[in-house]
């Protein structure tokens, strides 16, 4: 195997996904056949190559320091399935 | 002749004559939604009463004068394309009733030349796929055969104009997700150049990768639409400023001595013989009109799968870590604590095929796997790059097929995530090179659409239009799916 | 055996840009929870981030200003972390190429110079905040997220927690000057984290490293690391060893303390951000910016001893914030005696603000109304120890002196008459000091100068009173 259970489960938990005993077995298996596959770059020499992050070679794009408007509260928390006090709500955190 | 059935300049030349109204054509279209609609499932929101209303406006403005090439006609929205007050799901339960308080740069462009919005499309979940299965709410039927896919990611919008419910339709393509579903469905599709449609409000699956692009009916359509959707947007750093061209312009017959590369690498393993020989017959047809035909090759091309799948599912991982639950989107129920929340949430909103990417990708970023996998892949992301500028050294375009395969069969490769994988395996590396590519209808090829794929230079689209119209005047593709009934 | 400290500071500072750095969103402080937010901050589906191009000259002039490299080809990258303040799930950042590198700062200590190494400056984009007050749940405001950040982190040049200090009250004095912070802790646009560990003297090899949280003033750092240094050393020296850990400062108790963070160790897996492209500072950029660059600390010192002929100890206390520098300025403008300007802010305002814990912008006192004040002094309308009693309460009212001084009757005793029937009675009531005098003891002046004093509330004209008294003693 390309990929160990053990490194699934850590990798899950950077993720931050959940997946029962079945599953981690199930991805165990597909992620080893897709790295496995993925490999195949090593065929290639790469050592003196520049990697590529941006495909068109632009640079210094900006915008001016300009305030505008922000958008309104309403239409801001419109979508959040829990709010209070014009906040965003999430599970008590202990710090 | 319905109206319904009519292309995009078809329909100007009647709303311009006023010899019908945008209100006719948008009811025309509404209702072939409703009749073919339970057959493919293009569709995840159909959004009629705005449509009427958009459609009373445009005819407002054509009464007025204020008109333009888009105005009246009726358009389909892939449902990762943000849209102020409807809904955009991304076929994600995750956002399964995520409205956007905003519209895509694309989306502003279009209302504002009167275009009317007649629904959105489904898609493979946050683009990922090439069937359309992946979709947490429908299977898109392909058009041609209902027991077939689509193609994918953008199968919905593909299927949706093969079937004529709208005019024209607008996709992303992060690997070929405009292309390859343009070519099962047998109509045209382009993922212009990176950085020549704003992405602004397209739902990040791949950033460097994604690109917006038209599904039309036909080549001189293609260019009407991005001379719309094309520009320069402030919000989005990696659009380019250049003048915009007039692509219309570049609808000519004559391609005598432009040069053709055909590229060995684009008819390798798993190509079916009706498709080879469909493309090899397309090949004659331009060399017919007096194109120069020559062999190319691209040697890395190969490795650009391997590498589109490090790349964008690295990209992916993180472009999806921000659905949590708390600011939009779906939420867990049931969960211990704040971790545990972020887990529950992520893994039921998420489908498998998201959750393998996520997976896959925060794997090659991870410490100790960066060089490995993401560094190299991007290593590769340059040789492929090179290779391009190479072979267009010793041509203007290169041509092949779109897709290895015409249309599969609905769950025929849905637990075998490699197999669907190389359905994308002659269109990724347009995307790793950020090269414009169109999928036009070449042929049938056991009654079902084979896709020729032209690719050009960076921002010569112009020349890929050229190539295309002149194919397509040459060539006419009149076939239209039967399987839906009541075409043309 | 004897241990030494091996401290590294990194510190937080928020840019005095008008917008985010990566959408038009104001950066004010405050304001309703969640009204400085737009889709782009939000990191709602589909939004794509646009960097403020002040954002990158604020951090080219900061590290110019520390004598740092200004890279000529700089990227952003995604640090990638799950937390509800981080609306996208990953920070905007910059990982292995930062804007700015390898520059110093030279800090005093017992008299002598010592140049703390500056490794890099970035750019980076601030998180939102959460409350906590809410009893079932935390709440999350996001006017905060998207603010523009440097991050400078130091070399692990500082042995103690003096050189520590020294080194952020220079550093905050650098930002200030530069104009590109306001450094104000209780906002929170100043953050410090530090790192510290021991070692034996003479080793080379670095101790374990503790890194310390919630330090909310120099002060709470210096006595932080004075703690937490003494407990390394117990814990050797007790044959124990040090565990690597995050220790949070408990103000209240003087003492470090672990926190309780998650087991699992960080993995940030910082790519470059595909929405972002590189930007590339040219040499006439930089040069550009280094003209905008403003007086630096020590110029306007050495100005500040010629132009206005102030005392070295003066000018260094004056310069060693800008904002009491251009307050001097501005009253200096109005009052043609500089020295004595800087008395007054190296006297009674220093010692004022110290005790409240204020800045001088923090202050109702303008440089206007302390021009008026000195000019009291000198048309006798009010004395000099009279003076500190107004400025007292300007410093704590913000009320203009004339008014203090009109409301209180605190002008001074001119009128020859009446002060000298004052006098005759103070003579009167105090023999036995009367006869002192006149057997030569000098000290007895000024006592009867004090009960003059004391019966008129200081308001006596002490020039007045001087003259009216020996006349009197001498009759």
């Amino acid at each position: 195997m390309a990929i160990s259970r053990s490194e699934v489960e850590h990798v899950a938990k950077l993720a931050r996904l959940k997946f029962s005993q079945e599953e981690i077995e199930e991805f165990t298996v597909q992620l080893s056949k897709i790295i496995d596959y993925v490999n195949k770059l090593n065929e290639l020499d790469t050592e003196n190559v520049e990697p590529t992050a941006h495909i068109v070679p632009i640079h210094n794009v900006f915008r001016e320091d300009e305030v505008k408007p922000s958008m309104d509260r309403d239409k801001i928390l419109m979508n959040a399935p829990y709010k209070e006090n014009g906040c965003f709500k999430v599970p008590k955190i202990i710090e | 002749m319905e109206l319904y059935s009519l292309t995009i300049h078809e329909l100007r030349e009647l709303l311009k004559k006023r010899e019908v109204s945008a209100l006719e054509v948008t009811k025309s279209y509404l209702e072939r939604i409703k009749e073919v609609e339970p057959k493919i499932d293009a569709l995840i929101t159909i959004t009629e009463d705005f449509a009427l209303q958009r459609a009373k406006e445009a005819d407002e403005k054509i009464k007025n004068g204020e008109d333009t090439d888009l105005t009246g006609i009726p358009v389909i929205i892939k449902d990762n394309i943000s849209t102020e007050g409807i809904k955009t799901t991304c076929s994600s339960k995750m956002l399964e009733n995520y409205i956007p308080p905003y519209n895509a740069t694309v989306v502003e462009k279009l209302l504002e030349e009167g275009v009317i919005i007649l629904g959105k499309s489904n898609l493979d979940e946050f683009a990922m796929g090439s069937s359309t299965e992946n979709s947490a709410f429908k299977t898109t039927k392909n058009p041609w055969d209902l027991s077939r896919v689509p193609g994918g990611s953008s199968g919905g919008s593909a299927a949706a104009i093969a079937a004529d419910e709208a005019a024209f339709a607008l996709g992303s393509d992060t690997g070929g997700s405009i292309r390859q579903p343009a070519s099962l469905c047998g109509v045209v599709g382009m993922k212009p150049t990176y950085g020549l449609v704003s992405r602004y409000g397209l739902v990040a699956f791949a950033s460097s990768l994604d690109q917006i692009g038209p599904f039309t009916k036909d080549v001189t359509d293609c260019a009407i639409v991005l001379n719309t959707i094309i520009g320069h947007d402030s919000k989005d750093s990696t659009s380019l400023k250049i003048d915009k061209p007039d692509y219309t312009s570049y609808l000519k017959e004559d391609i005598k001595g432009l040069r053709i590369g055909v590229a060995k690498e684009f008819f390798g393993e798993g190509i079916e013989e009706g498709v080879k020989e469909t493309v090899q017959e397309s090949i004659k047809v331009l060399q017919d009109l007096g194109a120069e035909i020559i062999d190319i090759s691209i040697p890395y091309v190969e490795y650009a799968l391997p590498a589109y799948y490090i790349i964008a599912s690295a990209e992916a991982s993180s472009n999806l870590a921000r659905y949590d639950g708390i600011r939009y989107g779906h939420i867990a129920e049931k969960y211990e604590d704040l971790i545990d929340m972020y887990m529950v949430t992520r893994s039921e909103g998420f489908g498998k095929e998201v959750k393998r990417r996520i997976m896959l990708g925060t794997y090659a970023l991870s410490s100790g796997y960066y060089d490995a996998y993401y560094k190299k892949a991007l290593k590769v992301r340059t040789l492929i790059k090179n290779d391009f500028e190479k072979a267009f050294e010793k041509c203007d375009v290169i041509i092949g097929p779109t897709s290895p395969t015409v249309a599969f069969k609905i769950g025929e490769r849905a637990n075998d995530p490699l197999a669907m994988y190389l359905a994308d395996i002659y269109t990724v590396s347009v995307n790793i090179a950020g090269l414009p590519g169109i999928s036009i209808p070449c042929g049938l090829s056991d009654g079902l659409p084979v896709g020729l794929q032209i690719i050009g230079r960076h921002f010569d689209e112009g020349k890929i239009l050229n190539v295309a119209y002149a194919f397509e005047q040459a060539n006419k593709f009149n076939a239209k799916p039967q399987a839906i009934g009541g075409a043309r | 055996m004897k241990y030494e400290a091996v401290i590294g500071l990194e510190v937080h500072a928020e840019l005095l840009t008008e917008s985010k750095i990566f959408c038009s969103c104001t950066t004010k402080f405050g304001g309703e929870p969640n009204t400085h937010v737009c889709p782009v901050c939000l990191g709602l589906p589909g939004t794509l981030p646009v960097l403020n191009k002040k954002v990158v000259e604020y951090a080219v002039r900061a590290g110019l200003a520390l004598n740092c490299t200004i890279a000529n080809f700089s990227k952003m990258d995604r640090k990638n972390y799950f937390y509800p303040d981080l609306p996208k799930a990953y920070q905007i950042s910059q990982y292995d190429l930062p804007l700015c590198s390898n520059g110093y700062v030279e800090i005093e200590v017992d008299g002598k110079v010592k140049k703390i190494g500056i490794k890099r400056i970035h750019i980076e984009e601030d998180a939102g905040k959460l409350l906590h007050e809410n009893t079932d749940g935390s709440l999350v405001d996001y006017n905060r997220a998207g603010v523009p950040l440097i991050e400078i982190v130091s070399e692990p040049d500082m042995t103690t927690p003096e050189e520590a200090y020294q080194y952020l009250t220079k550093l905050k004095n650098i930002l200030e000057y530069t104009e590109v912070s306001d450094c104000k802790m209780q906002e929170g646009s100043l953050r410090v984290d530090t790192n510290v560990s021991v070692r034996p003297v003479g080793s080379t090899e670095l101790g374990t490293k503790i890194e310390l949280k919630n330090l909310n003033s120099f002060r709470a750092v210096q006595k932080a690391l004075e703690y937490e240094i003494k407990r390394q050393i117990k814990v050797l020296e007790e044959g124990g060893t040090i565990v690597q850990e995050t220790r949070r400062w408990n103000e209240s108790k003087g003492i470090t303390e672990p926190m309780r963070t998650k087991e699992e160790a960080h993995d940030y897996r910082y790519f470059p951000e595909p929405d972002l492209v590189p930007i590339i500072v040219t040499d006439e950029w930089k040069e550009e910016i280094r003209k905008s660059l403003p007086e630096m600390p020590h110029h306007k010192r050495e100005r500040f001893i010629a132009e206005y002929g102030l005392p070295e100890y003066d000018a260094k206390i004056i310069t060693s914030s800008k904002k009491m520098a251009d307050f001097f300025e501005k009253c200096v403008l109005e009052y043609d005696s500089p020295k004595t300007v800087s008395n007054w802010l190296m006297g009674e305002f220093s010692r004022l603000m110290n005790e409240t814990g204020k800045e001088i912008d923090e202050v109702p006192v303008t440089p206007q109304m302390l021009v008026k004040l000195l000019k009291l002094i000198d048309n006798g309308v009010i004395s000099g120890s009279i003076a500190k009693t107004v400025f007292e309460e300007m410093f704590g009212t913000g009320k203009e002196p004339e008014v203090i001084v009109e409301e209180k009757g605190l002008k001074q005793i001119a009128n020859e008459n009446e002060l000298r029937e004052i006098i005759k009675k103070v003579i009167v009531e105090n023999p036995k000091s009367v006869e002192d005098y006149k057997n030569g003891k000098e000290k007895a002046m000024g006592f009867l100068v004090g009960q003059v004093m004391k019966a008129t509330k200081g308001k006596a004209n002490p020039q007045l009173t001087n003259q009216i008294l020996k006349e009197e003693l001498s009759k």
